[in-house]
């Protein structure tokens, strides 16, 4: 069992995955177009422990979503691999075996009202999964684990013979957490849960998602463009710029001792709210288009440490210490100041 | 900036010869939506002053009537919203109710407006050159080498790279970062007294939104321009804000400046939102809750409108309605204030 409990829940290797950006085949002859690509994700690797809450911070289009979707199969990755529990999730080809895995980890989206059907009450929206997986089939007890569910979400089971529209932005996402429980998953995706909601009720949807996870023992995978909310949540976090992690560290370091150029230039755009002074790190430019990214290191025309090799290649994750990694020359190079 | 004069009626100058008015004025503003089911109230006696060059930070959760606080104020309110009580004083001259053409006199010249979307206020047809110079031509009077020239510079100031090439693109040609710029420089052609800039930063990503902020901020001090900036982002405020107005249901919870309201707030509700929001170096499992949330219009509890969620809450709450008094630096609706037995004179 001790080794076992040593394997990370989720290991995702050099995972890639490339859109076909190209205007209609029509459109390419005529004005003479070539296919055009976009990396979306780009070589992501990173494991997450059993219990833990791994974070996926980046600016919009750097690719969060997308490395949420393959992790749930929503979308076939290009190249790389996701082993789930010591499983690789490519290699199961039974169907009773890969729906076995499936139940094992949910997603949780940002817009809780587009993912909810709206013609449909909350009870059998909740269900849903269950009746899919087929873990129960006496509708009695089906109604009473819904019932569980909404309390346990911190709705009351009569919200269950509601429609959507009856509940508040916030409502409905317990909703989603609900219906994500339903087969006792251990593990969530939770690609901007909170994205969408005013800070009161973001505060009410953090606080449920700790405390689930202390009840439940859950594993998160949990997506933000919010560095506060991700400082709050995580307990490690990986920072992305088009499409590549750029450093990843264990919560506290990546907060107090960022290494590399971009993880500070993030840090710096936190409002200062606690009104202590402000950091002196500058922000500059804007996130490339990522069809026609920048050679080398992407990161280089934006970065005030750039140099002739940067503009030429592409660094590395690798380790910086034992809880740190980062993808930059200046750092192996010496150039990176301690800040 | 010139002198404007005030109009010699007097009737809704202050009392007071000495002091003069404040920039902006809202007074025991009410605004209302007429509908089949009843009368929705969405702004219910909401007064407060933006002083000349000052930044008003406006917060609170969507739907408390930010918006609608500043559509009224620039004339913009869209019916069959109507404003049905109270005034709106720019010198201490009534704006509410002017009729349309004195209104678009004075949107643009003296108040303008910022939205979240930037293509909003762009046009996709014309250049972004052409649309300066056209605003500006339209309020200032000099012609079209010296407004075009006032355009170069309105573009250099707020950091458009190459302002001789970009200012012959489209608004399609440039970044959701640099379209917000165009905006401001577009805000600032006729050297606006006040701006209104509704949720400005909301649509950006947050390495552009820092940027944005601290050049609306720069530039409003250089010009002296007053700011309203609605925002629902407490962090935006206490970076840029003299002083802030927390919102909820339609009413004013609490106002006083930034650094009283964002460290030490009084108004109940205020302390919620503020203990809501995670704060980096704040070691804390979980985040403040506020439960439940902000009632419909159609369902506005009576007294204080915040007194079912209220932790403080007592019998007084549930029956009358507090208005704004004095607590502390900043002033609360809220009873744990209520007016000392002998009021001194307010002056
Ligand atoms: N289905 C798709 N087809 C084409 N491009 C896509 C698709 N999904 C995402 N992209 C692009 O991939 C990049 C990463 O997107 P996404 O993963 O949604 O980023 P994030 O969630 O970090 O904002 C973006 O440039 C986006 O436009
Ligand atoms: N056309 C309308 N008809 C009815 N109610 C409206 C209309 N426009 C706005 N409201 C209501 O007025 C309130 C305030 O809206 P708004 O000022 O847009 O809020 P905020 O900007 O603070 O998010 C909301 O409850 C909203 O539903
Ligand atoms: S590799 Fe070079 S350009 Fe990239 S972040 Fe490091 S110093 Fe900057
Ligand atoms: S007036 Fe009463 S209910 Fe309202 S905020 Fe103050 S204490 Fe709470
Ligand atoms: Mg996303
Ligand atoms: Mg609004």
């Amino acid at each position: 069992m001790s080794v076992e409990q040593a394997l990370p829940l989720l290991r995702v290797a050099d995972l890639k995955c490339v859109f076909d950006v190209s205007r209609p085949l029509l459109n390419r002859i005529l004005e003479r177009q070539p296919r055009r690509w976009l990396k979306a994700v780009d070589g992501v690797s990173f494991t997450i422990d059993r219990g833990e809450t791994f974070a996926l911070v980046g600016e919009s289009g750097c690719g969060k979503s997308t490395v949420a979707r393959l992790v749930v199969g929503l979308y076939e990755p290009s190249a790389g691999s996701i082993a789930f529990d010591g499983q690789d999730v490519a290699k199961i080809t039974s169907g009773t075996e890969r729906q076995a895995l499936r139940r094992r980890f949910q997603m949780i989206f940002q817009d809780p009202y587009a993912s909810l059907n709206p013609r449909w009450r909350v009870e059998r929206i909740v269900a849903e999964p269950i009746r899919v997986f087929g873990l129960m089939r006496d509708a009695r007890k089906i109604s009473e684990r819904v019932a569980e569910l909404l309390t346990q979400v911190g709705l009351s089971p009569a919200d269950g013979s509601k429609y959507p529209h009856e509940f508040s932005g916030g409502q409905r996402q317990r909703i989603c957490i609900a219906r994500a429980l339903a087969n006792n998953p251990e593990f969530l995706v939770c690609d901007e849960p909170t994205s969408a909601l005013d800070v009161s009720v973001q505060a009410q949807i953090l606080n449920l998602m700790k405390d689930l996870q202390d009840a439940l023992g859950l594993t998160y995978l949990f997506i933000s463009h919010d560095l506060a909310v991700v400082r709050h949540m995580a307990n490690r976090v990986g920072v992305m710029y088009l499409g590549r992690l750029v450093e990843i560290a264990d919560s506290r370091t990546l907060f107090e001792d960022p290494l590399h150029p971009y993880t500070r230039m993030l840090l710096a755009t936190i409002p200062d709210i606690t009104m202590s002074g402000r950091r002196e790190t500058t922000v500059t430019g804007e996130v490339p288009n990522p069809i026609t990214p920048p050679s080398g290191c992407t990161f280089h025309p934006r970065c005030p440490l750039a140099t002739e090799r940067c503009r030429r290649e592409a660094p590395e994750l690798v380790p910086i210490s034992a809880n740190q990694l980062a993808a930059c020359h200046a750092i192996g190079e010496g150039r990176s100041t301690q800040r | 900036m010139s002198q404007r004069p005030l109009a010699a009626t007097g009737a809704h100058v202050h009392s007071s010869p000495a002091a003069e008015p404040p920039l902006l004025s809202v007074r025991k503003l009410r605004i209302e939506f007429p509908g089949r089911r009843g009368t929705l109230v969405a702004i219910d006696d909401v007064s407060f002053d933006v002083a000349r060059g000052e930044i008003l930070g406006m917060v609170g959760e969507s739907g408390a009537g930010k918006s609608l606080t500043g559509a009224a104020i620039i004339g913009l309110l869209e019916p069959p919203g109507r404003i049905a009580g109270g005034e709106i004083l720019l010198h201490g001259e009534p704006i509410h109710s002017l009729p349309p053409a004195a209104m678009r006199e004075i949107r643009g010249r003296r108040i303008a407006m910022i939205f979240q979307d930037p293509l909003t206020s762009l046009n996709p047809l014309f250049t972004i050159g052409q649309q300066l110079t056209e605003t500006i031509l339209a309020h200032l009077d000099i012609g079209l080498q010296a407004a075009r020239r006032r355009a170069l510079d309105l573009l250099t100031e707020v950091g458009i790279p190459a302002p001789e090439q970009r200012i012959d693109h489209y608004p399609h040609q440039f970044s959701g970062g640099m379209r917000q710029r165009v905006v401001i420089a577009l805000a600032l052609c006729a050297a606006p007294e006040l701006i209104i800039a509704d949720e400005p930063t909301t649509a950006l990503d947050v390495s552009v939104q820092a940027q944005i902020i601290a050049l609306l901020r720069r530039l409003c001090r250089e010009h002296r321009t007053a700011v309203i900036l609605v925002t629902h982002d407490m962090g935006v405020i206490a970076e840029t804000a003299d002083r802030v107005a927390v919102m909820y249901a339609g009413r004013l919870a609490e106002i006083g400046p930034v650094r009283e309201v964002v460290q030490h707030p009084r108004h109940p509700y205020t302390r919620g939102l503020m203990g809501s929001i995670p704060v980096l170096g704040a070691d804390v499992h979980r985040l403040v809750q506020i439960d439940g949330a902000m009632p419909r219009l159609n369902a506005i509890p009576t007294g204080c409108a915040f007194h079912p969620r209220c932790k403080d809450a007592f019998e007084r709450c549930r029956l009358e309605r507090p208005d704004l008094m004095a607590a502390g630096p900043t002033r609360a609706a809220c009873w744990l204030y209520p007016p000392s037995p002998n009021p001194e004179p307010t002056p």
